[in-house]
């Protein structure tokens, strides 16, 4: 297992994501002799899981079963402990295609905070490519490199604790890409320049305020970025339902009495009294649903 | 650093595939000398452009030759001073303008710079002072779009093919969103060394998209419905040779022979006999020989001709050397198409794919029971559809089948912003629909409980009592 490599089958010292059901998903880091509690009861990690094939079932203790799941990105996202606020899969979506990433690509990024998004770019940007991550918080900064080599990652990431804003990325002129996770990004903005390739790149920062969007884009103009564009993806979720709606009784149709009868054969069967309602098939979307996350604001850095 | 040798591969060569680039509109070209092509309604050359930088902008002169654009000191291209407060006293009586479309045309056929039209119409502008700062700001930048004579030259990437698409032909890669196609690559966890499936109608953009992610590493399988993949819009992403090493082909219209372990692929086509192939193989000695008497214009009857049998020559020795040259080339197309065949085959037999992706404008369903079956257990899959309706379809079929977990039916709405001083809105319009995904992992199937009912989707425990707690 690795995050950034399929393997089949689960090995002492994996990460694995269980899944119970229902969109809930859990990480659990594989070891000889160890058990994992979960509401079907326990699962015993040296003959449920190390040996099993990714994608199997296991049956728990009490009876029932989870399926064991290879961990990607996505699945990370829905379960890492949180330490801080998180990006989720649509906004990642999103970056990691308009900031252009692909396998070699070096990219720049500020905070690290849970790492969901440092996951996402190490994936896309393996095997050739390099992360370099800031975080000025000590211990979440620590705490993300101990995951980075859980995850056999840590060869495509340096973390640097630094503040991003005072002491820049910590590299200069390297970046394809950078990626601005702070509450004030126009400070760092010049650091990002600096960071980036002589023959450019794109840059992108991520705000939840409209003011910092304002202030961003105003030191991008200030610093020569060009094609400066702000947008917002939002995703819904659409459940699937069996719906049953009532047709009304209009009471008997003198008309259609008055046909043959052999269309009043047909007519008592398709449409008998006891038939009151219809089901349909359909979605409905959730009552209430992540209506803003944060601004993208995406610029491309010219040659200079 | 040699600063020469380090940009070579950010100049543009003849044979690239670039994108043109004017305001929001992009168009895709390979650069040939000589050729003129059309871009917002002008002819231009692109000889010009070979050697110079990606992300150079140039000048339209006349006769369609690009000049690479001077640098502008600023973008306050025209200084005005004098601004108004409010549109009191502005009255739209058609005569504001004092110059006339004729004026107009003749300043552009003298060949004046956009700034320079620009400068004029402000000048014979009456009401243009009395605007505010604002309204002015859109006047210019009005103008400046329509009187804009320049091109940027950039290097291809999914962002801007995947825009271009959406912006200029929507529906030949059904209406799919350059934020959905975002979605599709991340949700199918494409990245360098797997094996992916791709069902492409969408022009091949989806196939460029997932190939671009990997790298040239891993390999990718296209199933492909009909005689041939569409790739037009992969070919737009210019990749290197080795990328296309990793490409692979299917066609859907053997699927079930290959799950049935019946697909024959040592000698493929039913039309050609392999006595036929082994007379072929003899004449192959003779033939560079042939083709070099021949010359060219042989070589180039032969692609009109290919597949058709009327050779109409009065000369009896001519007719069959081109008959011939016509076996040779069908023979060696048939034994390509094989040998690609049974590659394709060989990867697809040990059913361990890594993720699929399905966007085209078939119905679903069927496809993607069909191909899903060619996927390892914990593994992601896509469908994209235009229509939900198709996507709710899939679901509850995959929910009775069972070997699938995480399944979710989505869609983004993608939403632009204006942000200047002052000024700060959503953009007026956004796209009605970038379509819908379907997405989920695949299982292990279970064995013991075939065709799993709704309910056990759900792990139920023999004791309930945490399961009630829960809500």
């Amino acid at each position: 297992m690795s995050f950034v490599e399929y393997s089949d089958l689960i090995k002492d010292g994996d990460v694995a994501i269980v899944h119970l059901g229902h969109n809930s998903v859990t990480p659990v880091k594989v070891q000889h002799g160890a058990q994992t509690q979960t509401r079907y009861g326990a699962i015993r990690h040296s003959s449920d899981l190390i040996g099993q094939r990714y994608g199997s079932k296991v049956t728990c203790s009490k009876g029932g079963w989870v399926h064991v799941l290879h961990p990607t990105p996505e699945l990370w996202t829905v379960s890492l402990p949180h330490r801080t606020q998180i990006l989720y899969t649509p906004d990642i979506a999103m970056v990691t295609m308009m900031l252009e990433l692909k396998p070699g690509s070096v990219v720049c990024e500020s905070g690290t905070g849970s790492g969901s998004l440092s996951h996402a770019i190490l994936r896309t940007i393996a095997p050739t490519g390099h992360l370099h991550t800031v975080e000025f918080h000590q211990q979440r900064a620590e705490k993300v490199v101990e995951e980075f080599k859980e995850h056999r990652v840590d060869h495509l990431v340096t973390v640097r604790n630094q503040d991003v804003c005072k002491d820049g990325f910590g590299v200069t002129g390297v970046a394809d890409a950078v990626f601005l996770d702070i509450p004030s990004p126009w400070e760092a903005v010049g650091h990002a320049k600096a960071a980036m390739k002589k023959h450019g790149g794109r840059l992108c920062s991520f705000s939840p305020c409209i003011e910092q969007v304002q202030r961003t884009c105003e030191a991008l103009t200030e610093q020569g970025f060009e094609e400066i564009r702000t947008l917002e993806v939002l995703l819904r979720v659409h459940n699937v339902r069996d719906v049953t709606l009532q047709l009304p009784d209009f009471g008997p149709d003198p008309s259609s009495s008055q046909a043959s009868p052999q269309a009043m054969e047909g007519a008592s069967t398709a449409a008998s009294p006891n038939q009151t309602s219809l089901r349909i098939k359909t979605t409905t979307l959730p009552r209430e649903m992540p209506g803003h996350t944060g601004y993208l604001t995406f610029a491309t850095k010219p040659r200079t | 650093m040699a600063h020469s040798e380090d940009d070579y591969e950010y100049r543009i060569k003849e044979g690239d595939h670039i994108v043109l680039k004017r305001g929001d509109v992009y168009k895709a070209v390979q650069i040939q000398r000589k050729k003129k092509v059309i871009f917002e309604k002008q002819w231009i050359l692109l000889d010009n452009v070979v050697g110079h930088l990606y992300s150079t902008t140039f000048e339209i002169s006349s006769g369609g030759t690009l000049q690479p654009k001077e640098d502008e000191e600023t973008q306050s291209s025209t200084d005005v001073k004098v601004t108004g407060t409010d549109n009191r006293h502005i009255v739209d009586d058609g005569k504001s303008q004092k110059l006339t479309r004729d004026d107009i045309e003749t300043m552009k056929e003298q060949g004046l710079t956009d700034k320079e039209i620009i400068k004029q119409l402000i000048d014979n502008s009456s009401t243009f002072s009395n605007k505010t700062g604002y309204a002015q700001d859109k006047y210019i930048k009005k103008k400046k779009k329509k009187y804009e004579n320049t091109v940027t030259v950039l290097k291809p990437t999914c962002r801007i093919i995947a825009m271009m698409y959406h912006g200029r032909e929507p529906g030949k890669i059904c209406h799919l969103r350059y934020d959905t196609l975002a979605q599709m690559l991340t949700l199918a966890n494409i990245h360098a060394g797997s094996k992916v499936l791709v069902f492409d109608t969408c022009a091949g953009l989806v196939l460029g998209a997932i190939m671009e992610r990997m790298g040239g590493y891993g390999s990718v399988i296209q199933m492909y419905p009909g005689g041939g993949p569409v790739r037009a819009g992969m070919e737009c992403f210019g990749f290197p040779a080795h990328f296309h090493d990793m490409l692979h082909e299917f066609p859907i219209c053997h699927v079930n022979a290959l799950l049935a372990g019946k697909l024959d692929t040592s000698a493929k086509d039913p039309t050609e006999g392999e006595k036929q192939v082994k007379v072929d193989a003899e004449e192959e000695q003779n033939q560079p020989e042939a083709e070099q008497q021949e010359g060219s214009p042989q070589e180039e009857n032969m692609e009109i001709n290919t597949g058709d049998d009327v050779g109409q020559d009065p000369e009896k020795l001519e007719k069959e050397k081109r008959q011939e040259a016509k076996a040779q080339e069908r023979k060696e197309k048939l034994e390509e198409k094989r040998r690609k065949l049974a590659a394709a085959a060989a990867l697809l037999e040990g059913r361990n794919a890594d993720g699929l992706v399905i966007a085209s404008q078939f119905h679903p369903s069927s496809l993607l029971l069909g191909l899903l079956k060619f996927l390892a257990p914990s593994r992601p899959f896509v469908v994209y559809s235009q229509y939900k309706e198709t996507l709710i379809e899939c679901y509850t079929k995959l929910k009775e089948q069972g070997g699938t977990v995480n399944l979710m039916i989505t869609d983004t709405w993608l939403r632009h912003y204006q942000v200047l001083p002052d000024r700060t809105h959503p953009l007026l319009l956004m796209s009605g629909g970038g379509g819908y995904l379907l997405s989920g992992t695949t299982v292990a199937f279970d064995h013991s409980k075939p065709a799993a009912s709704r309910l056990a989707e759900e792990p139920a425990p023999k004791r309930q009592k945490v399961k009630d707690s829960e809500n």
